[in-house]
């Protein structure tokens, strides 16, 4: 069997890390707000955050291109100020990845610490903990299901993404060349049988990460005594 | 001491209503709030606790925790709050619940052995059954030493036994921590044995404010005429005796003589019946 080129995985393994690391820690603290606001503005801001949901990707990628190029101020802004180019290498793939897959954070998030008892939070209040501690020590360990899907499924939907990171990255090899760019141009130029290797190699870990999810919130349910 | 002067428009399920209410409640006292479902006694509680926001002033122990300026925030107030659902910290052991409000593991150990809980503190609150948790959800509200317990309905989940063996851990904690209590109880033998003063809510108002025997015997006149109870107490009046006595949710009155108050003590289980009258119907 000949060598298979492993740089596209591990450029995709390696973006959807960071993308949600990153995202992580930019979705927590909205998620948690708007757990808990009476804002007005909660259907608004929830609307905006789900929209990479139902956009097209090519729609997404075509904004995101048009903020980033060295035509926009702020992709001006960048190459000029820290000499950083936002598209056409990873960086803009980066950046574009927490826009895609940033309701997918978001929304597990945000669900789990709604189902949260809201008599729970007060008690830590009355204990006289602040909200980050409520945070850190009573309501993030209650949601560990919702963590986990949250966690799972934005690294899942970062490796799977192609329209978005093809517009914004190209396909350059070793710097944008992601699994999923890497199929296509096998299925362009014909290559059948590597468009299988990968294709299968992407279907099989796939499959362990959301088996591996749906396991353990079974049995994280059994564990806490709630019938599924 | 507190003083409490409050007032909040609520909105329930009857349309917009008025909060408003006016109290002074002296320190160690242990004050039942009663009153239909709606009439605004968790919004009492939960604004004492700066859990909710209201228009007025309280000040405890001539600390100001609400006026037009300061509204001190609930981390702030160092009280000790009962829900009805008990709210555990469903990660933690029973142990973790106490030492998580306050890291003095000699007091979480006091607690856990006055209320037979010291063989759980190692279990999580979702293997616990009601009593057990709200056992633990009153020590836990116990371990900031408060000087005032709050209590929203904390045993009205429970079973008649369990309720009765909480209700004493209820009592001997108020006695030893000292602290100044409010609960919101609908169960007469409840406020009976528990309160020294009764506050019944109507519609946002306090309508009757007074000792539990001044409030509860109004609601006699149960129209059965055999029923089991439980002595609560034995007053001498003049040359009688009356036995106060709790009946299901009433609290009735019966007159004895100098044998009979001999006869019976408080506590006894009585069968409280009578023959030589027309039940009227109406």
């Amino acid at each position: 069997m000949m060598a298979l080129d492993m740089e596209p995985f591990i450029l995709s393994f390696k973006l959807a890390s960071l993308t949600t690391f990153i995202l992580f820690l930019i979705a927590l603290p909205i998620a948690w707000w708007l757990s808990q606001t009476k804002c007005r503005c909660k259907p608004f801001i929830e609307a905006i955050a789900s929209l990479p949901i139902v956009l097209p990707p090519s729609v997404l990628g075509f904004y995101l291109l048009y903020a980033l190029s060295y035509n926009s101020p702020l992709g001006a802004f960048f190459e000029e100020t820290f000499g950083i180019k936002l598209i056409f290498n990873f960086t803009g793939l980066v950046i574009a990845s927490c826009f895609y897959s940033f309701p997918f954070m978001l929304q597990p998030l945000q669900g789990g610490f709604e189902s949260l008892n809201k008599n729970m939070l007060e008690a830590s209040y009355i204990a006289g903990k602040s909200t980050l501690q409520t945070l850190l020590h009573v309501s993030l360990p209650n949601i560990k299901p919702a963590l986990l899907t949250s966690l799972i499924v934005t690294f899942a939907h970062t490796v799977g993404e192609f329209g978005v990171v093809l517009m914004i990255g190209g396909s350059i090899p070793g710097e944008t060349k992601v699994a999923s760019v890497a199929i296509y141009e096998f299925v362009e130029v014909m290559d059948y049988e590597m468009a299988h290797i990968y294709s299968g190699i992407m279907l099989l870990l796939s499959f362990i990460v959301l088996l591996s999810v749906y396991l353990f919130n079974s049995h994280h349910k059994k564990r806490i005594g709630i019938s599924s | 001491m507190i003083h409490l002067d409050i007032s909040k428009a609520l909105f329930g399920s009857e349309g917009t209503m008025s909060l408003h209410v006016k109290l002074d409640i002296k320190e160690y006292d242990f004050i039942a709030l009663s009153g239909q479902s709606g009439s605004g006694k968790t919004t009492i509680l939960r604004i004492l606790a700066g859990l909710e926001s209201a228009k007025g002033t309280i000040s405890v122990a001539n600390k100001i925790w609400l006026n037009e300026k300061i509204a001190l925030p609930p981390q702030k107030r160092g009280i000790g709050f009962v829900f009805q659902d008990y709210a555990l910290f469903e990660n933690m052991s029973v142990e973790q619940n106490l030492l998580y409000a306050a890291k003095d593991k000699g007091l979480a150990t006091h607690l856990l052995e006055l209320t037979d809980l010291k063989a759980l503190k190692n279990r999580l609150p979702s293997t616990l059954s009601g009593g057990q948790k709200q056992r633990v959800s009153l020590c836990r509200a116990l371990m900031n030493r408060p000087k005032l317990l709050l209590m929203d309905e904390p045993l009205s989940a429970l079973d008649p036994k369990m309720r009765l063996k909480l209700q004493h851990d209820i009592l001997s904690l108020h006695k030893e921590f000292g602290t100044t209590t409010i609960m919101v109880s609908h169960d007469p033998s409840e406020i009976y044995r528990l309160a020294n003063r009764v506050l019944v809510l109507d519609h946002g108002k306090i309508i009757q404010d007074g000792t539990p025997k001044e409030v509860l015997l109004h609601q006699q006149g149960s129209q059965k005429f055999s029923f089991q109870g439980e002595i609560l107490d034995i007053i001498k009046a003049d040359v009688i005796h009356i036995a106060i006595i709790a009946i299901a949710q009433q609290i009735v009155e019966v007159i004895l003589d100098e044998a009979e108050s001999k006869l019976y003590k408080i506590g006894d289980s009585v069968c409280v019946s009578t023959k030589a009258f027309a039940p009227t119907l109406s």
